[in-house]
């Protein structure tokens, strides 16, 4: 199989005034191949949200190498990580902070089409037909930010993401921040997009709850402590667990 | 029952009512002193219009002359309309403060949004400086720059203008170091804007209430240094009508003639007055628990 995004060798170290560095990633590597859903697990302070912003480029990377479709981002700048996030898109955290709050859902869905030189009217109706893909009225472009709830914000976010059409959808904790019964219907609608899509779209999904990956991903990552200690098959993994982290991880649940 | 039916506003949902309430006055005020501050505007623009005589005219016959029905605010020591002079001062007072506010928000919020976007050693030695202008007096160093630059009511702009930025600097440094890292920057960024686009489309309209109301607030405190840069003879310089340059020229005569310095006095009062309160009003309306 073709990988969509290759991650090679990636370490990132912070430095704190008086205090010892605090190694965030260290030695990160791992394909993305085309069509796949994979699954990165670990808890809170374990590098998974470094490690998404080093491949997304929000934040530069001490080592290693990224290739997305083959071309080497690590140290894109400008015009060329334009280029890159036309292909590469990603679902934040916490949805209602992730759009501008003087803005409308429809003018953030619409932003990157806008910046890749359509026009208002297209966008309009490029807009409405994402709104409805993930599940809400056209309606909701006019609303701002806080007059929605969290699970529909969320699906604007998806809506968002999936506006310029890209290869790779990066989910950083995209579920965690909702209610349980909202985090059925968001992973319902990632699923229902993954079918449509087929081989076009390759999902990596950060997240810390075991049952979520499982029920989502097709391979799963287990990192701890800044590096990848497991990799596997989400049910193998769980069954037979062969770093000690990765057994408290499912003891904890069960 | 008996109670309750004996008043009307035990049985109301006591929560709801002040607030509605609340949310009405602080709308009335914005509109009443907005309406103040544009009377004030208009009546400085139309000063040559509304001016019954000419504020330069001398009429040596008729000097110091006390209020009367000719004169409402009595002549000067050359017989010149004091109503007329203050009316035409306004222009001077009004837009020159303005002016001045406008250019130091706007200096202000560059270099804050610079500092706070960039950080690193620009940041180090620009919050520096401004901390060295925050630390004087302000008004004893626009003395000093306006005493170097030279009386005129350009310098005293200028030297006001050079000392007065580091406050918008520190908001806007500060606003900016606060909305920096949030999500909806990122998601910007990934929604292919340059760092020009995300800054003049998303940073700047939410930083920019805080910077607003403060620059409303500085409307009187900027009309009042800048008359009294005039008043010490560093400002507008006679026969100029200007509040703080007719106050300090009248003063002299403060115990035989006090409405030539009444006059102005009053004028600066009253304008000060009405862009605080319309400050404080704008303060209370952007307020977002006033808006509930």
């Amino acid at each position: 199989m073709e990988a969509v995004l290759q991650v090679k060798n990636l370490s990132k170290t912070f430095a704190r005034k008086g205090r010892p560095d605090v190694r965030a990633v260290e030695g990160v590597s791992f394909s993305l191949l085309k069509g796949e859903c994979l699954g990165i697990i670990g808890e809170s302070g374990s590098g998974k949200t470094t490690l998404v912003n080093m491949i997304t480029r929000l934040l530069d990377s001490d080592d290693g190498q990224i290739l997305l479709n083959g071309k080497d981002i690590t140290r894109a700048r400008g015009r060329e990580l334009r280029e890159a996030y036309r292909e590469m898109q990603m679902i934040f955290q916490s949805p209602a902070e992730s759009f501008d709050p003087r803005r409308t859902l429809g003018d953030g869905i619409g932003e990157s089409l806008r910046n890749s030189g359509m026009a208002a009217g297209q966008v309009r109706q490029k807009t409405a037909e994402l709104l409805q893909t993930c599940g809400l009225t056209d309606g909701f472009a006019g609303r701002f930010p806080h007059e929605v709830s969290g699970g529909q914000c969320q699906r604007a976010a998806i809506a968002r993401a999936l506006a310029i059409d890209p290869s790779v959808l990066i989910c950083d904790e995209a579920t965690s921040a909702l209610d349980v019964t909202i985090q059925q219907e968001i992973l319902h609608l990632l699923n229902d997009l993954r079918r449509q899509k087929k081989d076009s779209l390759s999902i990596l999904f950060i997240c810390h709850d075991i049952a979520l990956v499982q029920q989502f991903c097709d391979r799963v990552l287990v990192m701890y402590q800044g590096r990848i200690v497991e990799e596997g098959l989400p049910d193998d993994v769980i069954r037979s667990p062969r770093h000690p982290y990765t057994q408290r991880l499912i003891d904890s649940i069960l | 029952m008996n109670r309750m039916s004996t008043d009307p506003r035990k049985t109301d949902h006591p929560t709801v009512r002040p607030q509605k309430i609340r949310k009405n006055t602080v709308r009335t005020r914005l509109i009443f002193f907005s309406l103040l501050a544009l009377l004030l505007l208009l009546g400085s623009l139309f000063s040559e219009q509304l001016a019954p005589y000419d504020p330069y005219l001398q009429d040596l016959s008729n000097a110091k002359a006390a209020p009367s029905a000719a004169h409402l605010l009595g002549t000067d020591r050359y017989g010149r309309d004091m109503l007329s002079r203050v009316i035409a001062g306004s222009r001077a007072s009004i837009f020159s403060t303005l002016l001045l506010v406008a250019v130091i928000a706007a200096a202000g919020t560059l270099i804050g949004v610079f500092c706070g976007w960039n950080g690193k050693r620009a940041d180090t030695i620009l919050m520096r400086i401004s901390d060295i202008f925050l630390a004087f007096p302000g008004l004893v160093f626009a003395m000093a720059v306006a005493g170097v630059l030279g009386g005129g009511l350009h310098n005293a702009v200028i030297a006001l203008a050079l000392i007065s930025w580091p406050k918008y600097a520190r908001i806007a440094r500060s606003q900016t170091l606060a909305q920096k890292e949030s999500a909806y920057l990122k998601a910007a960024r990934l929604a292919g804007c340059s760092t020009w686009q995300i800054l003049c489309r998303h940073l700047f309209p939410n930083i920019l209430g805080p910077i607003l109301v403060t620059a409303m607030l500085d409307i009187g405190t900027m009309m009042m240094e800048l008359s009294a840069l005039s008043f010490l003879g560093l400002g507008a310089r006679p026969p100029i009508a200007e509040w703080g340059s007719m106050m300090s020229d009248a003063r002299g005569l403060m115990t035989t003639s006090p409405w030539i310095t009444f006059a102005p006095g009053l004028a600066i009062f009253l304008s000060v007055m009405i862009f605080n309160l319309l400050g404080d009003t704008i303060r209370d309306y952007a307020d977002p628990r006033s808006r509930q």
